[in-house]
């Protein structure tokens, strides 16, 4: 059998993993696909080369689609948001030296933490993000603006510099996803004082994208990458291979990273300042459990609102993940499906049961800090 | 090589070229030197290019494709959404392909084989005409875009007019002239004035 090749964009990181193990463990030669995995300097470079046809899919930043929908920074073009390739797994922390004024603080107390370093601020905290359509960007500034004295500077980083941005002083705050946390922490310049999922309980980290004309196109082969995903997705957080996996995403020349650097994001166990216990983050980084693959639709319309958009942008938004395919290609290979492909953003403070395809799926908390919703029927289309 | 009129490009733009191989940077130099640009920086420090490209405040910014201080430059022009400079870009492979379609795309960029130095000089034009066309498109569009909503401020202040005074329409356009000329200020802003005024008094 002939396999089809498809061009398939990444970054390196951690989360990255769903497709290096679609790739590796053969989920998509099983589905008589051979994913030629392509590594991308940076995120623009990556948007550029899916928009312009590089690319037939792409790992992407969950903002970026809704970026390009609503024509923000850079090529504009119809991109969709196949599925959720993880959530949260993402870290935040300061310099050596302005962990010195925040040393009373507790690991993850997001507003004891506003207050310490609205109290420190000589000028505008400068803070280390990947990008400006990140959930990073729009994790930071949604928390800072519960702190109208807190001057926020965000400057984009390449995660793979923010090690040595922080050493030089450039910035005096990073908000990463892993392993490049765990990497300032092991140099002894920075110290991680919160999870991005003290701010968002449940936010979606990256996603699997494709232009919304080659969906059109080639809709067997979306149906194979969606499938070799999802299956890589499920085998990723069976409790059991999360040796397996740190060990053979180590290995793998896809990440080039050391298996040390990769192993806190998938076990959730932090280690926030060199030299300390690490401490078990609770639901860290997923990319199974939980419905973490499901685009849903309200988590596109709070980004929208994040970026400004209006009711027709957050329409657009909305309609750019493709929970339609989600259910019809992955419904049949047992995916549970929950009933509706809105929810309201940050109702749940615990682990709720809701209705699915299978009868009732648990989905994990998703409050935000502040203990607001966000309601996605208010801000779409009137 | 394409529709752009590269004939009125100047030089006395000033370029930055990011670039942290210092013969490499040093042959791009010389290329733009010859080519008639003198005012030229070039920075390999990575870490501070926010601080760099404030200091220098260029006009254009040449960068290697595969450079990923690329997302810190979209960054500062997302923010400052002012779109106020073109990036280029080099990439070490020809690639005519991408190169057209990234053009009809509209990215204000410019793919290149960076080891072709004797190419910089079209390519630079290019990149500089393409940006000024494109930036001049986004400007005459702004300016249609407000004067869509100058027409119907002044369409609301009209109506208010013709309600509250029992104007007609033609009556009320008059009286607005007519206000702002005595004032010496534009019709738009007094129908703004207006327009705020029966907001707020409900």
């Amino acid at each position: 059998m002939t396999r089809t090749v498809l061009n398939c964009g990444y970054v390196p990181l951690v989360d990255s993993a769903p497709l290096i193990i679609a790739h590796e463990l053969g989920f998509a030669a099983e589905e008589g696909l051979e994913l030629n995995l392509m590594r991308q300097p940076s995120w623009s470079a990556l948007r550029d080369m899916l928009g312009l046809g590089h690319l037939d899919a792409a790992q992407m930043l969950s903002p970026m689609p809704v970026a390009m929908t609503l024509g923000l920074g850079g090529l504009s073009a119809q991109i969709d948001t196949l599925m959720g390739l993880s959530a949260n797994g993402t870290v935040f922390g300061v310099t050596t030296r302005l962990a010195q004024h925040l040393e009373q603080i507790t690991f993850g107390d997001p507003h004891a933490l506003l207050a310490g370093l609205e109290a420190w601020g000589p000028r505008p905290l400068r803070v280390g993000v990947p990008f400006p359509f990140s959930m990073h960007r729009l994790l930071l500034s949604y928390w800072t603006a519960a702190a109208p004295g807190l001057a926020v500077e965000s400057v984009t980083v390449p995660p793979p510099r923010m090690a040595e941005a922080v050493a030089q002083g450039h910035v005096d705050a990073f908000w990463v996803g892993e392993p490049w946390g765990s990497d300032i922490v092991a140099r002894g310049v920075g110290d991680i004082v919160m999870a991005g999922s003290h701010v968002w309980g449940f936010a979606p980290e990256k996603v699997l994208a494709a232009r919304h004309d080659w969906t059109v196109d080639n809709p067997e082969t979306t149906q194979k990458l969606m499938r070799a995903v999802f299956q890589a997705s499920r085998w990723l957080d069976l409790e059991e291979n999360k040796p397996l996996a740190v060990e053979m995403l180590g290995r793998s020349e896809h990440l080039n990273l050391s298996h040390e650097v990769i192993e806190p994001a998938v076990t959730g166990m932090l280690t926030p300042t060199a030299g300390a216990a690490p401490i078990r983050v609770e639901h860290f980084l997923m990319f199974h459990d939980h419905a973490a693959s499901f685009p849903w639709r309200s988590q596109a319309a709070w980004i929208a609102k994040q970026l400004g958009a209006d009711s027709d942008g957050t329409a657009a938004a909305m309609s750019c993940c493709r929970t339609d395919l989600y259910r019809k290609y992955l419904g049949p290979i047992g995916a549970d499906l929950p009933g509706a492909s809105e929810k309201v953003e940050g109702a749940m403070n615990e682990k709720t049961a809701v209705a699915s395809s299978r009868g009732q799926m648990i989905l994990a908390p998703d409050a935000f800090f502040d203990g607001r919703t966000f309601d996605f029927s208010s801000n779409a289309a009137e | 090589m394409n529709a752009c009129d590269i004939s009125s490009v100047r030089k006395d733009l000033r370029i930055l070229v990011v670039e942290a191989d210092a013969a490499k940077a040093k042959n791009i130099i010389d290329a733009l030197l010859e080519a008639g640009w003198t005012d030229l920086h070039a920075i390999s420090q990575v870490s501070g290019l926010e601080q760099s490209i404030e200091e220098h405040a260029p006009d254009i910014v040449l960068i290697d494709m595969a450079n990923p201080d690329r997302d810190t430059l979209e960054h500062i022009g997302a923010v400052s959404n002012t779109k106020s400079r073109a990036v280029a870009m080099f990439v070490d492979q020809t690639d005519p392909h991408l190169t057209q379609a990234a053009l009809a795309a509209g990215v204000s960029a410019y793919v290149v084989d960076g080891l072709q130095m004797n190419r910089i000089k079209s390519v630079i034009e290019t990149a500089i005409a393409r940006f000024q066309m494109m930036r001049q498109m986004r400007s005459e569009l702004d300016a249609a875009k407000q004067a869509l909503e100058d027409r119907k401020t002044i369409d609301r202040a009209k109506g208010i007019l013709m309600r509250r005074r029992g104007l007609s329409e033609d009556e009320a356009y008059k009286l607005l002239r007519k206000a702002a000329m005595d004032q010496g200020r534009k019709v738009i802003d007094v129908a703004q004035a207006l327009v705020t005024a029966s907001d707020l008094l409900g």
